[in-house]
Order: structure tokens, then sequence, then C-alpha cells
């Protein structure tokens, strides 16, 4: 038994080991071992490769190198993640995908230096030997652009999840145009780096991906982040899977594609929640087609102070709390989870309802009440709470304005017309948390606030919930 | 643009068309208005109230928009400016020489009894408005002369038993009887064709009593249409096997356009006990109940009184006026998108469409058909695109199928043998991905994605092999790669943990 021998039964060990992993993430009760069984996994890969690299004359100062680069990873990645707030989850994983994004564009790279850089290294002659030096080529290329896409959209959406840039949609003309030219272009570079290989196409081509990445992202509004972050997900793993090929590496290929595809198929429950089509999403603009230019009158909405919803929770027998992005802005999930318990301790039914794009993030609303130590079992996803609206009591709307639109059920005319929402009207009283009267994400108007057993309730969601809890 | 509210001429109307607090909100969409004097008497609003209001006390129909409750009798008709606009109740299915009088005299007319019936114009439908008032007031004259409590009692004096109360047909008008009914403590039981009312019976207190019968149905306008000779036959078996149990029967059947449905036979009414109640909301239209007269109050020979009141709303006539002011100022708001006083017809708005029954010397009613948003009407719609859908998404997918099993064979055969297996590995891993996801709790999405993050720092191995082989450059960019990397693989599994952890039951 050699090492490389050795290390490619690790490599199988390590990729079942992911796949426990992500089994094991699909229930609460299991996902605790899920996550050891990826450590493991990861553990006995890393393992595996430094010997492996010692095997092939890894030099003195290689060595150490791999032990600098490792520990300021480690300590780099695990300061991040003791210090990251719960709210900031979605920036954090953002970045995350761009480093992915980013070493695929470097190990794409080195491939080409190593290989077809090198004039005729023995690893060309190898290649050229099996007839696989084209494949080689457009491996090298595919890699690159994938994981320069990942890079670049992956910082944009990090930049517009931390506010550090605008939000807003960014519309260029034809923009589409620029999307299918740049994947045009791709495909010719490709066919043309395959035949003559050169260092200054691949230059070309991680150029247009980095501009294609920052293109994509930058004109995909807020509101759609939780697609979008799963999507670059989706990506990062491609784009590891891509550089697998290129090193003949079969566990980079089986976890780039787990990866990729589980990622690809959470953008897709993403998109049946909003009832729109993947590529719509990807497209971007929502409001763009319609736009706020509906100054239709709804009729006059009503308002409540914080006593008077707290007279009212005191007298409710059930309540069902949904949040959304507002309360993670306003950092109010704790005010939540205190009121929770109160009321619980009352004797009142609380529980959440999710809609499966609150936030900004896939399951960001579930984090978040769980870092408050909101149960997880009152905790209810929008299939499984929808139908019990209609008996409650009390339904408290905190900071969600789309996701609880009867706008689209009722019109059809309206740009979310048919996405499924949270049906909260359907209960006896429905108090909405809100900064003001404007308008949500999709830049609808929200006929929920002027129904007559709903009542709003403006201000701070963290002031406001702080208020009522005083006032109990 | 000035607005008219005229008195109305119909003897026994006792409703107006405007109340100070609508005037006021006339006002503010930037319309003037004008008052018949003592139009407001018989709700009791008097012309003072208007006038503080904002209102001048002049000649209504002279003016550019015309409100009634009733439509205009032909005195007021021949008063009205060539081009004026007048909204009242109208009963266009009923009234075709009415329509095209109006039409003739060139005035456009907006029928309040024809709004659609969709959840947008729920703040204008005038019948939903009348019909919850007319129910609670039937309540209110049966328990006038029904001679005993609603509710039942234990007092010193002995017990008396709790009114039992049968209301046929549970649409607004029952239900809000069902509801006034309950409140007073009475035993309510309901029955209606479509089973799904069944829940919002329960909700105010009544016990849903269904029909065994196997074509429940709702028509496409949402209210319940003819039903089948079969229904119709247990349904009279459950009203006779009732009205020898009951107390009051309160019946709201009624379908828009014919005659009422007869459900309550001479015989069933025979049988009731001396002192019974029967309520026939449906009188204007023939009544449901055998012996009816509509108006009046008849006591049969077993000393059962049938009430047949057509005008339960006008009973209660300052609620009944300010609902339906409401509705009218609403429409009002609907049709002035300006608030500046000029009315806009817009002509491609459903509901616009649905209530203008003459325009531009035209009868323009009917309107073209309106699917109706409400619930029980898109349930029945939606077995039959399903059905439709199913098989051309099932072929769509196999299609799909068969192309990508295809492409994956061309590209597989094509490849080179070392690349093949790599393929093989892929596709397999591909699909292993799918379905290990596929059942993931919802509340765990965010912990998935960051561990999926930390594996996919995988890519560490790659540049593990690349780094110290020789070459300066690509050891800078294989150590830079490794940095990278390590922070997604120790920064992912690491947060992971720390959600996981957060993530407890109660």
């Amino acid at each position: 038994m050699s090492v490389e021998s050795a290390a490619q039964a690790a490599y199988i060990v390590a990729a079942l080991l992911f796949i426990l992993a992500l089994a094991g993430l699909s229930k609460h009760e299991t996902a605790k071992t899920g996550n050891t069984y990826g450590m493991a996994g990861m553990a006995v890969a890393l393992v595996a490769t430094v010997s492996l690299a010692i095997t092939r004359h890894v030099s003195s100062l290689g060595l150490v190198l791999i032990i600098i680069a490792m520990v300021i990873g480690a300590a780099v990645g695990l300061w991040r993640a003791r210090v990251v707030e719960m709210t900031g989850m979605p920036e954090l994983i953002a970045m995350l995908h761009s480093f992915v994004g980013l070493a695929a564009v470097l190990v794409g790279w080195n491939g080409y230096l190593l290989v077809e850089g090198g004039g005729n290294s023995s690893e060309a002659l190898a290649l050229a030997a099996q007839g696989s030096l084209g494949i080689h080529h457009a491996e090298v290329f595919i890699g690159v652009f994938i994981g320069a896409v990942t890079f670049t959209g992956s910082i944009i959406a990090f930049l517009k999840l931390s506010a550090r840039i605008n939000s807003k949609p960014l519309v260029l003309p034809g923009k589409n145009l620029l999307n299918i030219g740049s994947l045009v272009a791709f495909a010719a570079l490709t066919v043309w780096f395959c035949i003559s290989p050169n260092i200054w196409l691949l230059v070309v081509v991680t150029i247009i991906a980095l501009l294609l990445g920052l293109h994509l992202v930058a004109s995909i509004g807020g509101g759609d982040m939780p697609v979008v972050v799963s999507m670059l997900n989706s990506y990062s793993g491609w784009a590891a899977a891509a550089s697998g090929f290129l090193l003949e590496n079969d566990l980079l290929i089986i976890t780039g594609a787990l990866v990729g595809s589980s990622g690809a198929y959470l953008s897709y429950i993403m998109c049946k929640a909003m009832n729109r089509s993947f590529i719509s999403v990807i497209a971007g603009g929502f409001g763009l087609e319609a736009g706020p230019a509906d100054d239709k009158d709804y009729g006059e909405h009503r308002e409540m102070n914080a006593e008077q919803v707290a007279e009212l929770l005191q007298g409710a027998s059930s309540v069902i709390i949904t949040p959304g992005y507002g309360m993670a802005v306003a950092q109010a999930q704790h005010g939540v989870a205190e009121l929770t318990r109160k009321l619980r301790a009352n004797g009142t039914t609380v529980r959440f309802g999710i809609h499966p794009v609150a936030g900004r993030l896939p399951g960001h609303m579930n984090v978040l009440l769980a870092e408050a130590k909101v149960p997880y079992d009152i905790v209810l996803e929008m299939d499984e709470i929808n139908d019990d609206f209609a008996s409650t009591d009390v339904v408290l709307v905190i900071g969600a304005n789309d996701t609880v639109n009867p706008a689209a059920m009722d019109d059809p005319t309206s740009p979310i017309a048919g996405m499924p929402v949270l049906r909260v009207w359907e209960a006896n009283h429905v108090i909405i948390f809100k900064r003001s009267m404007a308008s949500g994400y999709a830049g609808v108007q929200n006929p929920l606030f002027f129904k007559e057993n709903s009542a709003m309730l403006f201000g701070d969601a963290k002031d406001r919930v702080e208020d009522i809890l005083h006032a109990l | 643009m000035q607005i008219g509210v005229l008195k109305e001429a119909r003897v026994g109307e006792t409703r107006v068309a405007a109340t100070p607090v609508t005037v006021a909100q006339l006002l503010k969409l930037g319309y003037e208005v004008v008052i018949d004097s003592g139009a407001g008497n018989s709700s009791g609003f008097v012309d003072t109230a208007y006038v503080e209001a904002g209102a001048t006390i002049g000649t209504a129909a002279a003016s550019d928009i015309v409100f009634g409750v009733n439509t205009p009798a032909a005195t007021q008709l021949d008063l009205l400016r060539e081009g004026a606009t007048v909204i009242s109740l109208i009963s266009p299915a009923l009234n075709p020489d009415l329509l095209s009088d109006l039409a003739r005299r060139g005035v456009t007319a907006f029928a309040m009894d024809a709004v659609p019936r969709i959840s947008r114009a729920q703040s204008l439908d005038v019948l939903s408005s009348m019909a919850n008032i007319a129910g609670y007031r039937a309540v209110i004259e049966a328990a006038n002369v029904f001679g005993r409590f609603f509710t039942g009692q234990v007092t010193a004096a002995g017990k008396v038993p709790p009114a039992k109360v049968l209301v046929v047909g549970a649409g607004v008008a029952g239900l809000s009887a069902i509801g006034a009914a309950g409140s007073m403590g009475a035993i309510v039981r309901a029955t209606d064709p479509r089973p799904e009312v069944a829940d919002q019976v329960k909700s105010l207190g009544g016990e849903y009593m269904p029909v065994k019968a196997a074509d429940v149905e709702v028509s496409a306008t949402g209210y319940a249409k003819e039903m089948s000779d079969d229904y119709n036959a247990r349904a009279a078996a459950l009203y006779a096997e009732q009205c020898q149990d009951v107390d009051i029967v309160i019946t709201t059947a009624l379908i828009p356009g014919k005659p009422a449905p007869r459900l309550i036979t001479a015989e069933m009414v025979a049988s009731m006990r001396r002192g019974s109640v029967l309520v026939d909301l449906a009188a204007a239209n023939g009544g449901n109940v055998e012996g009816t007269v509509a108006g009046e109050v008849v006591v049969t020979a077993n000393g059962v009184t049938i009430i047949g009141y057509t005008d339960l709303a006008g009973r209660l006539a300052a609620t009944a006026s300010q609902l339906y002011g409401t509705n009218l100022v609403n429409l009002m708001k609907l049709m002035t998108p300006g608030k500046d006083g000029a009315l806009v017809l817009d002509w491609d708005d459903v509901v616009q469409r649905g209530v203008t029954v003459a325009r531009a010397g035209e009868v323009t009613w009917p309107p073209p058909a309106v699917q109706v948003s409400a619930a029980p009407a898109q349930a029945a719609a939606a077995p039959v695109v399903m059905a439709a859908a199913v098989p051309m998404s099932t072929n769509r997918r196999l299609t799909y199928v068969g192309i990508s099993a295809a492409l994956l064979l061309l590209l597989v055969a094509a490849a080179p043998a070392a690349l093949r297996i790599h393929l093989t590995v892929f596709a397999l891993a591909i699909v292993i991905g799918y379905y290990v996801i596929g059942n993931v709790h919802h509340a765990l999405h965010t912990p998935l994605m960051s561990v999926t993050n930390a594996i996919s720092g995988i890519i560490v191995v790659g540049a593990l092999l690349q780094i110290g082989q020789g070459n300066t450059a690509i050891t800078i960019i294989a150590f830079a790669a490794i940095l990278l990397a390590s922070i997604n693989v120790f920064g992912g599994f690491a947060v992971t943990r720390r959600m996981l952890s957060m993530f407890s039951r109660s």
C-alpha cells in the first residue's frame, strides 16, 4: 500500500463523510453530528493531501508555507466565526463564498503555469501522452471563469448585504445582452485557448468573468438576496468541481458537485417561494416592471400604540409572530423572544410563521430566533402555519411586508401576483410593526395595512417591542 | 364637480345616500355636495348637520352626479342635466325598461348592486353591507314577535329553555343573523349548499347542518346557484325535520336575477309550534317561505308568525345610510384618482365597468364576465387547470431528461478514458447532493449553507499539491489560495457549530 493509494482511499472516506455531513444537517436532532462528520472529513482529506505532497517531494520551504498559510487562515476564520453577529450572517457567508471563488481562480492559474506555461514540463508531456492536454486547457479555462464570477459576485453581494453599497438593482442598458455576450465570448475564447493556449487569453477571460460576476449581482436587488446567496453557494461548488477536473482529483469533484447541486436546489426552493423563475431573478429587477406608480387609494390605515397592543396581547389566547428583514435590521429578535416568553408564561400559545424568503439568507430568521433562544419547535414554516391564521387572535407582523401582502393572492395585476404569502389577514387582529407607510422591496403597496382588522404600530421594531414588554 | 344627494321618493324608504360623515369625505375628494332639504330626516340626520359638515341645501337632481338609494323617480329624472351621472341601487337584471329609459335620457348610470364580487371591490359592495344589516335586523324583528327569551336561564322563578334558531343560507345576511342570534343566547343552526361555509358558521357560534348530497357547488359569481332535484329533495327533508324542532327560522336564500327558491312549504309551516316565528329575507323576490306576503307580517292559522318585511335594512336607517354612504364614498375614491373633484371612469377596470349599466345613450349591462376571486370559485377551477398542466409537465420532464441523457452520453463517449471516470463520479455526486438536501428542515438552511461553504474550502487540496514544487510564482499563488481556503474551512465549520448550539427545543 503506497501513500498514493492510501490517499485515494482517504479521499473516498472524506467524500462519504461529507455526504453524511449534509444528510445530518437536514434535521435538528442530527445537525451537530453532521457538522462533526464534516470536520472529520476535512481532517482526513487534509492529512491525506499533506502526506501526498510530502511524497511528491514538496520543498521544506513549501511545507513551512503550508503551515503558515493554514495557521493564518484558521486564525482569521475562527476569529470571524466567533465575533460575527447573527444578523450579519448573510455578509459572512457571502464573504466566504468569495474566498472559494478566488481560491479557484488561483488554482486554475497555477494549473496553467504548471502545465501550459511550463513549456515542455513533465506534467504537460504526461498529459499529452494520454491525449488529454486539450481537455486540460478547457478545464483551466472553465475553472478560472466560474471561480472569477463567484469571486466578484460574492464581493458585490457582501457589499450590498453589509449596506456598503446601495442594494438597489443596477440597470445598465441592454443588461441581458451584456450577460449573454460575455457567455458567448467565454465560449469562443475557450475554443481558441484549446487550440493555442496563451496567457493573454487567460487574462482576458479572467477579466470578462470578473466583470460578469460584478454585473450579474449588481443588477439584482436586495430582496432577492436569499436566491443570490444560495446561487453563489452553488457556483462556489461548481468552481471547486472544475478545479477537481483540472487536478484529476475525485474528492474535489464529489465535494464540488455536492455543494453545487445543494446550492442549486436551495435557490430553486427560494425561487418557488417567490413564484418566480430562476432566470427572472438572475436577470434582476423586481420593482422595475411594475414600479411604485400605484397611487390607488386603499382607504385609511389605523394606528395603535404599544399600550393598546399590550392590552390586546394580554387578552389573546393565540398569537402568531411573522418576522421579516426589518426585525433583523432593528436587532429586535431578543425583545421578540422576551415577549414570547412572557406571553407563553401567561398561558398564551405563541408561534412564529416564517416565509421562505424572509430575510436576506435562506433560514436567516430561524438563526436569529435561535440566537435569542426561541425554541425551534414553535418556529413554523409558511405551509405549516398558513391554515392556522384564521383561528388566531393576534398576528404581529414585525418588519415584513411583501411576504404578507394579500395583493399576491387577490390582485392578478400585482407584480407579486401568485407569490405564496402568509395569510395573516385571516386572523382577528393584525398588528404591523413598521417605520412608515413606505412600500416594501417589491415597491408594491400593501392592502393589508388598510384592512379593517389591521393596525399599524409605527417606529423602530426594537423600541416598540420593548414598549410593549414594559406595558405588559 | 357637484354631487347631489336626493331625498328618496319611494314611499317607506328611510335611508339616505349620504350622511354628514360621508359628506365630509366627499368634500375631501374635491367635490361640492348639495342636499335636498329633509333628505336625511327619516334616518335621523337633519339639514343643519349636513350644512355643518360642509354641504349646501338645494336641488340635488340638478347636480353633475346624483346620489340616490333607490333609482330616482320619474319626476326627479326629468330634472337631471344632460350628461349627468346617477348612482343608486338599480337591480339591472329586473328592470330592463328602467335601463333603456336611463340610456335614452343620455345619463351615465352606476348600479351599486352590480358591483362585481371581487376582494378589491368589497368596500363598495352595497349588497354585502345591506345584507349584514338585514340579517341583524331579522333577528331583532323575530325577537320582538317571539314571546320568549332567546337565552336559556335558570331563575328563582323557574327554568327558561333557550330559543332554537335555524338560519337557511349562510351568506352575508345569514352569517350576520347567526352572529346576532348567537350573541343573544339562542342555539343557532345553519344550512347552506356550500360546505366551505361550515367554518364561518362555526366561527360565529352556529352549528352547520350539511345537506348530504353529491352536487355542492358555487357559481362563478360567488353566489349560491340553483341546486339539482336530488339536492332539493334532501334539503327539504332536513327543513321539514328542523321546522318541527326550532322556534325561529330565518331564510336568506336568494339567487341573483331569479325568483327566490321556495324552501319552506306550507306543510312545514303548519308543523311548527304555536308562537314560532319565520323571517323571510327573500320576501321581495317571492319569498323562501310559502305564505310570505312581501312587506307584511302574516299570522297563520296555527299561530306561526311569518315576517316578510322587504325593508329590513331601512329599519336600521342610520346605520344603513352610513354604510351605504361609505360604499358610495369608496366608489368615488376609486373614480377620483386625482382627488380633484373630477370623476374619471376607467373603462378597463372590471369594477368600474361592472357598475356602469348605462352610458352615452347605450345600455351597458350585463358587463363581460369577471372571474370572481372568492376562494371557492378558484378551488373549483383549479382541478381543471391541474389536469391540463400535469401531463404537459410530465412530458416536458421526460423530454428534459432525454435531452440531458443524450448530451451526457455524447460528452462521456467523446471524452478520453481518464476524464470518463471523473465525469461518472461528477454526475453521481450531483444526484446524491440533490437527494441529500431534498428534505432539509427549513430552519437549517443557514447552517447548511455555512457547512457547504466550509466543505467547498476543500479546494485547499488543489493548492496544497501545487505549493513548493519548485516554481516561485506557483508557490506564491498557491500560498494565497491555501490561506483563503483555510479561512473558509475553519470559519465555516466554527460558525456552523456556533449556530447549531443555539437551536434549542422548548
